[in-house]
C-alpha cells in the first residue's frame, strides 16, 4: 500500500467505512463528506487514497471536492462561523456583521483565525429569513445579529472552548 | 389517551433559532409540575410560518395563538391558561393599526388571505409522528390511487388539476408524468429535488420539517403513476433539522408498510432513500442534480434527451420539487375541479411564497394564485418595516427580477411574473425599500450566479464575470455612458447561449432593475452618486450648518481628522481627505450630518 502522509488511524477509520458501502458506484460524496468529518478538511492524500479505493481516476476525486461548495482544502478553526449571505440576510446588512467578524478575529488573509480558534464563511441561505441576519456557529443558528452582537457570540466559544 | 388541550410548539428552524426548544421543556415542566399530565399534552410541530412573531405557540381546541413566548411567558400561559382557563393576554397578537388583541389565528391579517394546501399540516401536526399524519388523512390517498386507480388515471387527475411545477420552471406536473410513464424501461425513478437554493426561499425547508410524510406520499404516488419502484430525495446539507426529520419519517413509513414491498396489500413495491448536497445551487437543475445523485460534479447536460427518456443511471426519471409532491394528495382525495377551481386562468391552485427583506411581518404565506403582489406585502405581509417607502420586490431569486411599485396591482402568475421580466421561480419574495440601491441589489444577484455557475458554459463562465466587473466600476464611481449599453448587450448574449436555466437567467436582475429604475443606473454613472446611499465609495459626507450645535463628537470619531471647527461652532468636513468611514454619520446626535 502506498504511503499516505496523513493520520494513519484516522485513514483507517475511512478504509473501514468505505469497505462498508456496498454499492460504491455513485457513493464518491458520500465517503467524501465522511472523510471530511474524520479529518476536517480534505487534503491531497486523503483524495488519491479515496481515489484508489473507489478505483476511479484522482482527478475526478478532485473535481468533485473543488466543485462543491461543502468540501475544503484547507484545515478549518476548531470552530466554524457561518455568516448567511442569502438576499434578506444581505439586505439588513449580514456584509457588515461577516466584517466585523473578521477584524475581531484579525482574519485578513483566508478564512482561518491565527490562533485557529475560528473559521469563518459565508454560505448562502440557510432559511432563516425570518430572522435575518443570521450567523451559524458549528451548526448553531443565531439571529437578528447586529454588529454589537459580534463579540458576544465569540466569546461564547472563546471561554467555553478555549484551548489556551 | 385523549387529552382536553394541546399546546403546539412551533418546531421550525426559525423558532428553534429563538430559543423554543426551552420553552417546549418549559412548558412540559410546568404541565407535570401542575399535575396535568395526564389532561394536557405538548407538541413540538412544524412551521406555522410567521418567522416574524415566533417562537409561536397555540392552544388548541381553544384556539389562541400566542407570539414571541420565551421562558417567562411560557411559565404565565400554563398557569393562567391551562391551569384558571383564562387566556394570557400578554403574548396575544397585537394588530398594529388599531392595537387589537387577536387570539384567533385565522383573524391575523398575515393568515386571513391564506389557503393553505402544501402547508396543510404545518403548525398542526407532529411532524416526528406518523400516526399524526394518518390522524389527518394522511396516506388515504396513496390508498385510493393504489386500490381503485390505473396509474393513467392518476395522471390524468393531476394533468386535469392543472398542477405545475413549483421549483421554478412551472412545467405541468401532469405531462411530466405521462412522459416519463410512456418511456419503457423495467427500472425508473423518481426523484424529490428538494436542493431548495434561491436564498430568501424557504418553503421547501418548512414543508421537510414539518409535514415530511406528505412528500413521501406524493412521491409514492408519482412512482405508482409513472411505474418507477424507487426514490431519491436529494436535500441540501444546509437543512440538518430537514433531513433528521426526513429520516424519521422514512423509518416510520417503512414500519407501516407504506414504503416497501407490497404497500396496502398490493403488487406495488416503493423504498426511498436521502441523498445529502454538498453546497452547489446548480445541482438544482435537474440534469446537474442526476450527475450529483451518480456522484460527480453537478454540471448540467444538454436536454433532450430530458430525464423523462434518459436521467438517473440512464433510466427514466421523474424530478419534482418538494411543494409540488406535498400537492398531490389532496388533489387526489379533492378531485381536479377542486384544484383547478383555485387560482388564474394558466395557474392554478396556490402556491408558497417567503416573504422577506424590508417587509413587517416576514414568514411564509401560501396563498391562493392570482392575488396581487400589493396584497402579499401590504396585507399579509403589514407593509413596509420602519414605515420606509417601498422600492421593488425581487422574485425568483438570482433567475428572477425586481419588480417596482407601479406594478404592485399585478396579480401574481406564472406567466404575468415572466412577462415583467422576473418569474415564479421557488417563490423567494424579497421586499426592498428606499435605502436599497438596485445596482448594489444587481451585482449581488451576479456574484452570487458567478460563484455558483458550474464553469461548463463560456457565456455563464466568463460573461457573468464580465458583467459583475462593469457593476463593479459602476459602483465605485468609475462608469461610464457606454459601460450601460454594454451591460445591456451582454446581458443579452449570456442568456441566449447558456446551456441551462442558470446561465439563461442569470442577468434577468440586471436587466430588470435596468429596465425599472435606469434612473439610478444613470445616477452613479453620470452624476457619481448613489440615490440610496449604499455604494459606499459615491457617497458624499455633509454638515448641514443649520443642525450642528459644535458638539465636537464628529470630529473627536473622525479617524483620519478631516472634521474640524471650534466647539460651539459648526463644523466643516474637509471632503479631499475623507475616506467615507461613515462613523461621524453614526455618532451625530442631532442629525446635523448627510450623506449623498
Amino acid at each position: 500500500m502506498a504511503k499516505y502522509d496523513v493520520d494513519s488511524e484516522k485513514l483507517k477509520r475511512l478504509e473501514d467505512y468505505i469497505d462498508s458501502i456496498e454499492q460504491k458506484e455513485g457513493a464518491l460524496i458520500g465517503v467524501l463528506y465522511k472523510a471530511q468529518e474524520i479529518f476536517g478538511y480534505l487534503p491531497k492524500d486523503v483524495q488519491l487514497f479515496i481515489a484508489r479505493k473507489l478505483k476511479i481516476p484522482a482527478a475526478k476525486v478532485f473535481g468533485v471536492t473543488t466543485f462543491y461548495s461543502y468540501f475544503t482544502m484547507e484545515p478549518r478553526g476548531k470552530h466554524v462561523i457561518n455568516v448567511c449571505m442569502g438576499t434578506a440576510c444581505f439586505v439588513k446588512g449580514a456584509d457588515k456583521v461577516l466584517e466585523e467578524l473578521r477584524k475581531q478575529l484579525n482574519i485578513t488573509e483566508g478564512n482561518m483565525s491565527p490562533d485557529g480558534m475560528f473559521t469563518v464563511d459565508s454560505l448562502r441561505c440557510v432559511g432563516a429569513c425570518g430572522l435575518a441576519p443570521v450567523v451559524m456557529v458549528d451548526g448553531k443558528v443565531y439571529g437578528r445579529v447586529k454588529v454589537e452582537d459580534v463579540k458576544a457570540i465569540l466569546d461564547e466559544y472563546r471561554e467555553g472552548g478555549s484551548t489556551q | 389517551m385523549p387529552v382536553r388541550m394541546e399546546l403546539l410548539v412551533c418546531g421550525g428552524t426559525g423558532c428553534q433559532a429563538s430559543n423554543s426548544n426551552r420553552v417546549l421543556e418549559v412548558l412540559r415542566e410546568e404541565i407535570k409540575n401542575s399535575n396535568l399530565e395526564n389532561e394536557v399534552s405538548v407538541l413540538m410541530t412544524g412551521c406555522f410560518g410567521f418567522c416574524e412573531k415566533g417562537p409561536i405557540v397555540k392552544v388548541m381546541p381553544d384556539n389562541v395563538f400566542y407570539v414571541e413566548v420565551d421562558e417567562d411567558s411560557a411559565r404565565k400561559i400554563v398557569a393562567e391558561h391551562v391551569v384558571k382557563g383564562r387566556v394570557y393576554q400578554e403574548k396575544l397578537y397585537v394588530e398594529p393599526d388599531t392595537n387589537e388583541k387577536l387570539p384567533e389565528q385565522s383573524k391575523i391579517p398575515f393568515y386571513k388571505k391564506q389557503i393553505r394546501i402544501a402547508l396543510r399540516n404545518c403548525g398542526k401536526i407532529d411532524p416526528e409522528n406518523i400516526n399524526e399524519y394518518i390522524a389527518a388523512d394522511g396516506y388515504m390517498a396513496l390508498g385510493k390511487v393504489l386500490t381503485e386507480m390505473t396509474p393513467e388515471g392518476v395522471i390524468d387527475i393531476v394533468k386535469r388539476s392543472g398542477l405545475r411545477g413549483r421549483g421554478g420552471g412551472g412545467f405541468p406536473t401532469g405531462v411530466k408524468w405521462e412522459a416519463t410513464r410512456k418511456s419503457k424501461s423495467d427500472i425508473k425513478y423518481v426523484i424529490c429535488n428538494a436542493d431548495e437554493g434561491d436564498p430568501g426561499a424557504f418553503m421547501d425547508r418548512s414543508i421537510l420539517e414539518g409535514d415530511p410524510h406528505s412528500v413521501l406520499e406524493g412521491m409514492a404516488i408519482a412512482a405508482y403513476a409513472i411505474g418507477a419502484q424507487f426514490g431519491y430525495i436529494y436535500v441540501r446539507a444546509e437543512y440538518p433539522l430537514a433531513i433528521h426529520r426526513l429520516r424519521i419519517a422514512i423509518s416510520q413509513a417503512r414500519e407501516l408498510g407504506l414504503l416497501g414491498k407490497n404497500i396496502f396489500g398490493t403488487d406495488f413495491c416503493f423504498d426511498v432513500e436521502i441523498k445529502i448536497g454538498a453546497g452547489a445551487f446548480i445541482c438544482g437543475e435537474e440534469t446537474a442534480l442526476i450527475n450529483s445523485i451518480e456522484g460527480g460534479r453537478g454540471e448540467p447536460t444538454v436536454k433532450p434527451p430530458y430525464p423523462a427518456q434518459v436521467g438517473l443511471w440512464k433510466k427514466p426519471t421523474n424530478i419534482n420539487n418538494v411543494e409540488t409532491f406535498a400537492n398531490v394528495a389532496p388533489i387526489i382525495l379533492n378531485g381536479a375541479e377542486w384544484f383547478a377551481s383555485i387560482g388564474t386562468e394558466k395557474s392554478k391552485g396556490t402556491k408558497v411564497f417567503a416573504l422577506a427583506g424590508k417587509v413587517n411581518n416576514v414568514g411564509l404565506v401560501e396563498v391562493p394564485m392570482g392575488i396581487t403582489l400589493r396584497e402579499i406585502i401590504y396585507e399579509l405581509g403589514g407593509g413596509i418595516k420602519g414605515g420606509k417607502k417601498f422600492k421593488a420586490v425581487q422574485t425568483g431569486g438570482p433567475s428572477g427580477g425586481c419588480i417596482p411599485a407601479e406594478y404592485l396591482d399585478t396579480p401574481i402568475d406564472y406567466d404575468n411574473l415572466t412577462a415583467l421580466g422576473s418569474m415564479m421561480g421557488s417563490g423567494g419574495m424579497i421586499v426592498m425599500d428606499e435605502d436599497d440601491c438596485m445596482v448594489n441589489i444587481a451585482k449581488f444577484y451576479l456574484e452570487f450566479s458567478c460563484d455558483e455557475s458550474c464553469g461548463r458554459c463560456t457565456a455563464c463562465r466568463v460573461g457573468n464575470k464580465r458583467l459583475l466587473e462593469i457593476l463593479n466600476k459602476i459602483t465605485e464611481g468609475k462608469g461610464e455612458m457606454e459601460d450601460l449599453e454594454m451591460l445591456k448587450e451582454l446581458a443579452e448574449t449570456v442568456k441566449d447561449s447558456s446551456l441551462c436555466g442558470l446561465g439563461q437567467t442569470s442577468p434577468n436582475p440586471v436587466l430588470s432593475t435596468m429596465k425599472f429604475f435606469y434612473d439610478e443606473y444613470l445616477a452613479h454613472v453620470r452624476d457619481k452618486e448613489c440615490p440610496a446611499g449604499v455604494c459606499k465609495e459615491l457617497l458624499k459626507y455633509y454638515i448641514i450648518p443649520e443642525k450642528c450645535v459644535g458638539c465636537t463628537a464628529c470630529a473627536k470619531v473622525c479617524p483620519v481628522n478631516v472634521i474640524h471647527g471650534e466647539p460651539k461652532k459648526v463644523h466643516v468636513i474637509d471632503r479631499d481627505g475623507c475616506i467615507k468611514c461613515g462613523q461621524c454619520y453614526k455618532t451625530c446626535r442631532f442629525g446635523a450630518i448627510t450623506r449623498k
